[in-house]
């Protein structure tokens, strides 16, 4: 009759509940030693400076389940934020960085990378164009290894803008695109874009006279414009098709729309078009660089550049021929799509035939003069 | 003869009590304004080399805020900006703070008002984002305006859809803030503007209005102040074609690390903030007739 009063209405004693409660508490408190019973080690940090989506699952899951790893990535938003995070962090914070190649230069003098052993990365599986990059080079010692890279020229709605007419910049001031154009806001390709339409061949390094010139070329495009937005509102804008066409962005945006069906690609003007390069260094000060060095090397494998040419969070070319001939097996209409075509014509020709200009910083006018022009611009 | 000498350690301890409880008002304002506006003034004056702040005494901040001419521009627009939602939004606000006021029972009343509350459960951020899929040209309000032949291209990124997005900031808080104004409004002054014949426009003229004067420009003033500092709406609403002094800010940040140059900035926008709420609240109390 006791035992009958303390049950439930539905039928679990108090005895029971009181029981499966201490075999909770009892597994609680084993918890910590568990996985020491089950000989499994608790898997190591390896903390990762990058653009959003370096750190993410389709990009490092296999290398942490391989190396017993867990990558803590901080994600920033844009050179700047980059550089300023770093000088505020003591040496050691960052194992990995992942950067722009106009920044890597910057690291390097502020001290912040490791010096590489050129011999520990496959660089002999390069492109030949792409083996030696001049930006990861200072006084013939290495810091930075090139690990994904892609075009900037015109961007454009296909049902407003075709590929004929995207392949000079003289589309953004066509009056079929009045108020359709867009910029994504930093100066940087905006301007070199306009620099490239007046015809300079090294679009940064410009003459008091080409640089007055491209003000005026800039400038002279404001009536054109519908926004200058953010990496989101510019991605949202691309899809409604408010913008029909934007300078200086590539297939790191177009890309991804693309993915989900929208019907916008990127055209490399005849006037050229710009590069940027993403590369991973090992932090000044690293605890586990040897660890690093191993994460880079996952990255330049074919699985690991596979992932990489096809990163979630926006898609991009690869260095590596044994990359290339994976993805052209695994996916081939993704090696398509980028025109990462083995056999026949593919991305690298621009490169060959001198369309290409790497995005860098300035060389004769401050990075101040450029941000004037561009803010002024905005003001126009 | 026993009262000298313990007479100073009570009055001590009186005066310390007193210290203690008026601490924490100059504590929070020395950590929290008087310091980082110390630091903002310091900072002005410093240079950027390879793109770190490093201490000096240069004026070249200073410099470039006064000579060049976008800034002023950017100075101005702001102004006009948040001026004119200022303006709107009191103007919008006032019909509802009256009907709060005057025409709702006590019981609606309280419903209304906490209405009001709930656009701040949600983030400001999520609320200008959301007016672009209502404001772009093939958006719900064009959705709606096309069967009528009434469709208006290229409504977002313009100023109209910046008044809108300032109106979404501050216009809940400015129909609160003048409601209660309007409350607090003595009942009788008003019968007896009706017992005087005073009609109904007259009596929000000649009686309301002047009485709930504090409220009212209070009103404006937050609304002022909210849509002086604005990031959002410029950047979601206005597309970043008709940027502002925040705008401006993380443009000279974002590119060069150019943080003397966003600390003159920042100061100029505390010194119009600061004329603006100490003019509009000395009108706000004046005195009648002085």
């Amino acid at each position: 009759m006791g035992a009958q009063d303390n049950r439930q209405p539905g039928g679990i004693s108090r005895r029971t509940v009181l029981g499966a409660g201490g075999a909770v508490a009892g597994l609680a408190a084993l918890g910590p030693s568990m996985p020491r019973i089950a000989g499994a080690k608790e898997p190591t940090e390896l903390t990762m400076l990058a653009w959003y989506g370096h750190g993410e699952p389709d990009a490092v899951a296999e290398f942490e389940r391989t190396f017993n790893v867990k990558i803590r990535p901080k994600y920033y938003v844009g050179g700047d934020q980059m550089l300023a995070l770093m000088a505020q962090s003591p040496p050691g914070t960052y194992d990995i960085i992942h950067a722009d190649a106009e920044y890597v230069a910057q690291l390097k003098e502020a001290g912040f990378l490791e010096r590489l052993d050129p011999a520990d990365y496959p660089f002999d599986d390069f492109w030949p164009e792409l083996r030696r990059f001049d930006g990861h080079w200072f006084d013939g010692e290495l810091y930075a290894v090139m690990t994904r890279f892609g075009f900037l020229g015109v961007s454009h709605n296909t049902d407003a803008v075709s590929e004929k007419e995207a392949r000079s910049y003289r589309v953004l001031w066509d009056a079929g695109v009045k108020g359709r154009v867009g910029h994504l806001d930093w100066h940087l390709p905006n301007i070199a874009c306009m620099s490239l339409y007046n015809g300079n061949t090294a679009p940064f390094d410009l003459t008091d006279a080409a640089w007055a010139e491209t003000k005026t070329t800039l400038l002279s495009l404001k009536p054109q414009i519908r926004g200058i937005y953010d990496y989101g509102g510019l991605l949202s804008a691309l899809k409604t098709g408010e913008v029909a066409v934007v300078p200086g962005i590539g297939d790191w945006i177009t890309g991804v729309l693309a993915r989900d069906g929208a019907r916008v690609t990127t055209t490399i003007p005849e006037e050229g078009g710009l590069q940027f390069t993403e590369s991973f260094s090992i932090g000044r000060g690293s605890r586990r660089a040897e660890l690093a060095r191993e994460f880079i090397r996952y990255a330049l494998s074919p699985e690991g550049q596979v992932r990489q040419a096809m990163l979630k969070a926006y898609p991009a070319l690869i260095p590596s021929r044994s990359g290339w001939k994976r993805l052209n097996d695994l996916h081939p209409d993704e090696a398509k799509r980028q025109r990462m075509a083995l056999n026949g014509p593919n991305a690298l020709d621009d490169i060959r035939r001198g369309r290409i200009h790497v995005r860098r910083l300035p060389v004769r006018q401050s990075l101040e003069d450029w941000n004037d022009l561009w803010s002024r611009y905005k003001n126009a | 003869m026993t009262k000298g000498p313990l007479a100073l350690p009570v009055r001590l301890r009186r005066a310390l009590y007193g210290a203690l409880w008026a601490a924490p008002m100059p504590a929070w304002q020395l950590v929290f304004f008087a310091a980082p506006f110390a630091l903002l003034t310091a900072l002005s004056f410093w240079s950027v080399r390879n793109f770190r702040l490093v201490p000096d005494v240069s004026t070249a901040a200073w410099d470039w805020l006064l000579t060049t001419d976008y800034v002023r521009d950017t100075l101005l627009r702001t102004l006009a900006y948040a001026g004119g939602a200022a303006v709107l939004v009191t103007l919008l606000a006032f019909p509802a703070a009256l009907a709060i006021a005057f025409v709702l029972r006590p019981r609606a009343r309280a419903a209304v008002l906490a209405l009001l509350v709930v656009p701040f459960f949600t983030s400001y951020l999520v609320r200008v984002y959301s007016w672009q899929t209502f404001l772009a040209d093939n958006g719900i309000v064009n959705a709606v305006l096309r069967p009528l032949g009434l469709e208006v291209a290229g409504m977002l990124n313009s100023p109209f859809a910046m008044m809108v997005g300032y109106a979404t900031l501050c216009l809940p808080l400015v129909v609160i803030l003048q409601s209660m104004s309007l409350l607090a409004i003595d009942r009788t002054l008003i019968h007896a503007a009706h017992n005087l014949r005073c009609g109904p426009l007259r009596t929000v003229g000649a009686v309301i209005v002047p009485a709930a004067r504090p409220g009212i420009v209070v009103g404006a003033v937050f609304a002022f102040i909210l849509c002086f500092g604005d990031f959002v709406t410029p950047l979601y609403l206005g597309g970043g074609k008709h940027p502002t002094l925040a705008i401006l800010i993380a443009d000279t940040v974002k590119a060069g690390q150019q943080w003397p140059r966003a600390a003159v900035v920042a100061l100029v926008m505390m010194a119009v903030l600061l004329t603006t709420a100490l003019a509009a609240l000395s009108f706000a109390y004046r005195r009648r007739g002085s």
